[in-house]
């Protein structure tokens, strides 16, 4: 919208129907829950129904003497993987404990952790034999806080876990040497705060909480897997990440990768929640007990105990600014509640949390707490929205203050090209203040709220996208069109911004494209479909094998024109001879003449892009607020993002609004609701309140077009960012409409209105 | 969910007759959009199911302006606010059946079954009461009648003893100046149980409410027939500060609880603020009948 | 115990449609196990959240809460009974048209709970929508563009387009 020198394209940038659309609008679609094969099984998981507990014996006789019943499997079943840390995408894994999560083994460490699985004829029958396996468990005392954790009286989770102290994401680091629940300490550095705030003229500090959520993808977690009578293994499931996945599972099954080939089904969304593996592991172990391919599918409720939500956090932040208004020092202490393993995204938090803004000296602490609840996972932008809510809270408290109006503080802040982040590294060319320039200027910006109890809030966010390798190849069809193939699983119609890059690159139709999404054994490798990357990294490989196939497409013209290849050049769809004009032919011309001069052709490349463009954005929303019930109602919201060169512009526009809803359910009413215990009370999608149609306005957009230079399309991710700021822009808004600051999420009527009362000297 | 035995009875003597012969490891189904979850999740176990929609008497609705409404006990929400005599006639029963669940609830969740499941939270009861609602039951030894404010015991436990079933929900015809409303409160605007639910109705004389009936949902076992608070505005002027006398009192007839959907302090708040709201709602419909 | 198999009949998708299934089996588990018909999806098994909504006797429903068994002498419409051989029905188009899909697991349910609303009221406001939707989750898109599909496909029906 605002880049100038925009390239012209033919394709991108234009909104054709995607390839999969006729099957997934009339339920021909496969996706992994659909998946069934002759002869199989169904799976059902036995999970604990304590917090944290000696799991002291396990008796599975009962369970395989009832009809129907074919075979049970216990963590004791399962080799003792690797204690190694890998990184996988946006946060990382540690094969032992990612074992461990699949099954326990001598303790569960969550409700829901997984104890035994079973396969029986029907899914009735296992999960019938499930109530027969008796578990001798010692209950334990859970630790069910972040911050109780951290004591040094607190019960240890894993007895042996020392504090790994690392200075930034990924750093190897030392070890404390102390026992303790604090899995890491990492710290963000730049500058030095102490002369930071003593030039402030005003200081806010305050403390924040949020709770655990879940992606709340529609589509279960799900796996059928086949242990074929020559050890190789096939699984077919829902995933975001297939090489990713069979990785873990050769790491955990100490079976040879080569053995293993994941088939990516269709997937009901995943948002990072299908990253890591779960029942893939159980459903392997019981196909080789059983013979039989085994089928596993979770219910709802398993899908919120039992795999991997986001974080609960408990933080505090502190900014001071100029009275004109310049921002001269942060400092910020992230705890978050990894659950039952290392490896929050708490790093990730810490270099989202100031980002948007340029700010001289800055510290971030940040702690990775083990806590008796399920090992969190990515949630789209991990680690962020959690970190960017107090920052943006605060610095909503210091631009009134200081006397500005909120967008201008932030627009006076802005960081831009050069200036550094808190990890010391310099921002790259990015539209951060163009998308607070667009929504200043917007109709909404402009607009009067038009009634008492409303008002207006605005935040900012930040997330670094990822690259990670990518491979594709292409085969050339005598009638001018391409067959695409790629291995990243499609979750929001990647396969046909892919498609229209090729398409792009040849001249041709988007619909002359046809793309498919290949097994591990059929393509190259893939790196996950996270970090708002698959665009991205598999247009990088689009790019190369398309200019590796004009190449040789040259070639044959070159040899029917009888001349050399570099005579030949291919420009806006069409082969020329440069010498004489009247030798040219369109790329689906020259498809036809493929076989007469050489045979058929086809491509495979494999890349692994850096420079992946970061994301930048700006929101902006109206409320409206019953003092009496707390009710918050959103009556107006813009989302301004940064979104680099838009390939296919409604499904960009899509990820905008989707992500930002989530961050609306994030902020005003999702949760985890634990009892005392640790027990999840409200594991349905009835008490786990994911907005609804009614609960929502149209979303608006405001697409920011600053192309990535590293791009050869000058793509930047665009899928992640839009969650981040709503926390904070609620907040705000709220803040606007009725003058309470809420500072723990989610803002849930009740809280409004306590606050609300405690405000008006209301005791009762 | 365990195998169960299904019968779809086609009378009600056959589905007593069924149900008597399991005693509590039976109950009716109708539209099954709560025992089928309870059965799944494994809070009910049964051996029997016997299927009501099958029953002619079950599934009618019928209307008389000076008899009032009776609604088999097998008839689904959305039959209730379709009809537009029963909808005008029954503002505050209305209310509720369009508000149970989502459109595909109502398709298939029935008024007889929201009551007889009992839930704390049933949307229909509190309306069902303001309308002074009266359930007829049948079972081994005969039929009898019990007010709907009577009939919830326990959560999930009613009145109805083994063998025994709903057979039909009797709403008298509204007086002349009839107006009621059920209002609820709930962190959505839609999918969620309520956090506070009211019923209230009234019978109008100009300004003067000559009778009026309070019904809450969510803040004790079971849903509470208010009936001290009606009584404040009985005879009284519409003020204010009468609507707030009203309130006051149902807050004093709650014993609620703190859970994941609210503390008990909050609801109390949220019985005063919507026991106003849907008094002032019913005050002006009956105004306006 | 193993129970034994109830025999029903139905008309599904238009076609008399026979099957065999256990008690404890859903109607829903009836299309996706027994029929093998998966475009009818499970999200949650519990009547939150649409996504198993198929048409029984002209009322949306979950399929999820109805028995196979209770199934005896219904009409049924699944999401593979939507289009015809002369191709998409508009509403399917016009979610494709709109992008209102992006995983498309919530998709089949959507359109056949739009449809339902479509055929009873022609021209539904924004509001409308939004409320006979509600039954219905997206995860993906935010409901933006699932609105303007179903607007749009009322358009197309009524000849506005």
């Amino acid at each position: 919208m605002t880049t100038s020198d925009k390239k012209k394209y033919k394709v991108i940038g234009t909104t054709p129907i995607r390839h999969d659309g006729a099957d997934k609008v009339t339920g021909r679609a496969v996706y992994g829950i659909d998946f069934h094969t002759t002869g199989m099984l169904w799976g059902k998981i036995l999970r604990s129904p304590h917090a944290h507990a000696k799991i002291k014996s396990i008796d599975a006789t009962k369970a395989l003497a009832l009809p129907g019943v074919h075979a049970v499997v216990t963590g004791k079943d399962m080799a003792v993987a690797r204690d190694i840390e890998v990184e996988a995408g946006e946060t990382s894994l540690n094969y032992m404990h990612l074992s461990d999560n699949v099954m326990a083994r001598d303790k569960a460490l969550y409700k829901g952790h997984a104890v035994a699985a079973v396969a029986a004829d029907t899914q009735h029958i296992a999960e019938e034999a499930l109530g027969l396996i008796e578990v001798d468990y010692e209950v334990l005392t859970p630790v069910l806080n972040g911050r109780e954790g951290m004591k040094s009286d607190a019960p240890l989770i894993h007895p042996d876990q020392t504090t790994k102290i690392m200075a930034f994401r990924f750093d190897p680091g030392t070890d404390s040497g102390e026992k303790s629940n604090i899995a890491g300490k990492s710290q963000l550095k730049l500058g030095d705060i102490d002369a930071g705030f003593k030039e402030a003229d005003f200081i806010v500090e305050r403390e924040y909480t949020t709770s655990w959520v879940h992606q709340g993808y529609i589509e279960a977690q799900n796996a059928t897997a086949h242990w074929n009578n020559d050890d190789n293994i096939t699984v077919w499931n829902s995933s975001q990440g297939t090489f990713n996945q069979r990785q873990l599972m050769a790491e955990i099954l100490k079976h040879p990768v080569s053995q293993i080939k994941m088939v990516p089904m269709e997937i009901g969304g995943g948002f990072g929640g299908k990253i890591p593996v779960y029942l893939e592991i159980p459903a392997a172990m019981l196909s080789k007990k059983t013979g039989h391919p085994v089928k596993m599918t979770m219910t709802r409720t398993e899908v919120f105990e039992g795999t991997g939500p986001a974080s609960a956090a408990q933080m505090k932040a502190k900014v001071g600014a100029t009275k004109d208004g310049r921002i001269t020092a942060a400092y910020a202490e992230l705890v978050f509640e990894a659950g039952a393993f290392p490896g929050s995204a708490v790093g990730a938090g810490a270099q989202g949390m100031f980002t948007t803004y340029n700010i001289e000296n800055v510290l971030i602490d940040g702690y990775d707490v083990v806590v008796n609840k399920p090992k969190s996972a990515a949630y789209r932008s991990p680690g962020t929205p959690q970190a960017c809510f107090p920052a943006e809270a605060v610095i909503d408290e210091l631009a009134e203050l200081v006397g500005m109006d909120p967008l201008d503080f932030r627009m006076k802040n802005a960081a831009k090209e050069g200036d550094r982040r808190a990890d010391g590294v310099q921002h790259p060319e990015m539209g951060n203040l163009e998308c607070m320039e667009a929504l200043k200027a917007s109709d909404h910006y402009k607009s009067d709220l038009g009634g008492p109890n409303r008002g207006r809030g605005v935040a900012s966010g930040y997330w670094g996208n990822a690259g990670m390798p990518a491979s594709c190849s292409i085969a050339i069809n005598a009638d001018g069109t391409v067959s695409l193939a790629e291995g990243s699983p499609d979750i929001g119609g990647s396969r046909t911004s892919i498609a229209m890059m090729c398409a792009e690159a040849f001249g041709i139709a988007a619909e002359d494209v046809h793309p498919s999404i290949k097994d591990t054994d059929s393509i190259g490798y893939q790196g996950l479909t996270a970090g708002s990357s698959t665009t991205l990294r598999n247009g990088w490989a689009v790019f190369e094998v398309t200019n590796q196939a004009i190449e040789l497409i040259k070639a044959r013209a070159a040899r029917l024109w009888e001349t050399e290849p570099e005579n030949v050049d291919f420009a806006d769809g069409v082969f020329f001879s440069k010498a004489e004009k009247e030798l040219k032919l369109t790329f689906k011309e020259m498809t036809g003449k493929l076989m007469e001069t050489g045979g058929p052709i086809s491509v495979a490349a494999s890349v692994a892009p850096r420079g992946a463009g970061p994301s930048f954005t700006t929101h902006m929303v109206d409320v409206e607020v019953d003092p009496e019930t707390g009710k918050v109602e959103i009556l107006r919201y813009t989302a301004a993002q940064d979104v680099g060169t838009m390939i296919h512009p409604d499904y960009v526009e899509g990820q905008v609004q989707g992500g930002a809803v989530q961050g609306i359910g994030w902020a005003l009413n999702e949760e985890y609701f634990f009892s005392d215990k640790g027990a999840m009370l409200n594991a349905s999608y009835l008490d786990y309140r994911v907005p609804t149609m009614l609960d929502l306005p149209m979303i608006d957009t405001i697409l920011v077009e600053h192309a990535n230079p590293d791009h050869p399309f000058g793509v930047r991710g665009v899928a992640e960012i839009s969650v981040v700021p709503p926390l904070g822009a609620l907040a705000n808004a709220i803040y606007a409409a009725v003058g309470v600051r809420m500072r723990d999420l989610p803002m849930a009527p009740h809280k409004i209105v306590k606050a609300l009362q405690e405000k008006n000297g209301k005791t009762k | 969910m365990r195998p169960i035995e299904y019968v779809a009875a086609k009378t009600v003597q056959e589905a007593v007759t069924s149900l008597a012969e399991k005693g509590d490891a039976a109950r009716p189904l109708a539209g099954g959009t709560d025992i089928i979850v309870q059965l799944r999740g494994g809070r009910r176990q049964l051996d029997r199911l016997v299927d009501m929609k099958a029953i002619p008497e079950l599934n009618e609705l019928t209307y008389n302006a000076s008899s009032g409404l009776r609604i088999g006990a097998a008839v689904p929400c959305y039959r209730v606010y379709g009809n537009a005599e029963v909808a005008g006639a029954y503002p505050g029963l209305i209310d509720a059946a369009s508000l149970v669940g989502g459109i595909q609830i109502q398709g298939r969740g029935s008024i007889g079954g929201n009551l007889c499941n009992a839930a704390p939270s049933g949307d229909t009861i509190p309306a069902l009461i303001a309308h002074s609602a009266v359930a007829e039951i049948t079972g081994p030894g005969g039929s009898r009648e019990v007010p709907v404010e009577d009939f919830c015991t326990a959560p999930g436990r009613t009145v109805i003893q083994s063998g025994e079933i709903l057979v039909a929900i009797r709403i008298p015809a509204p007086a002349a100046h009839f107006g009621a409303c059920y209002m609820r409160f709930i962190p959505r605007n839609e999918m969620d149980i309520a956090v506070v639910g009211v019923g209230a109705s009234v019978v109008m004389d100009g300004n003067k409410v000559t009778a009026c009936r309070i019904a809450l949902a969510s803040v004790a076992p079971t849903p509470v027939y208010a009936a001290a608070a009606g009584a404040v505005l009985a005879g009284k002027e519409a003020t204010e500060e009468n609507i707030n006398a009203v309130a006051e009192v149902a807050q004093s007839a709650a014993t609620p609880i703190s859970d994941m959907r609210g503390t008990a302090e909050y609801r109390t708040h949220l019985i005063g603020v919507l026991t106003r709201r849907a008094l002032q709602s019913a005050i002006q419909r009956a105004k306006g009948a | 115990m193993a129970s034994e198999k109830t025999h029903v009949r139905t008309t599904l998708n238009g076609e008399a449609t026979e099957y065999l299934c256990e008690t404890n089996q859903s109607l829903l588990e009836v299309l996706r196990d027994v029929l093998l018909l998966t475009g009818t999806k499970e999200g949650c098994n519990d009547g939150n959240c649409g996504a198993c909504t198929v048409n029984m006797d002209g009322r949306i429903v979950d399929s999820c809460l109805v028995l196979g068994v209770e199934a005896e002498g219904a009409e049924i419409l699944t999401i593979e009974g939507v289009a015809t051989p002369e191709g998409l029905h508009p509403i399917q188009q016009a979610f494709l048209e709109n992008a209102a899909l992006q995983c498309g697991i919530c998709t089949p349910g959507f359109i056949i709970a739009s449809k339902a609303l479509l055929e009873k009221e022609p021209n539904p406001s924004e509001a409308r929508i939004r409320h006979w939707l509600a039954g219905n989750l997206c995860r993906c898109t935010g409901y933006d563009k699932i609105v303007k599909a179903v607007v749009a496909a009322a358009n197309t029906i009524g000849g506005k387009k």
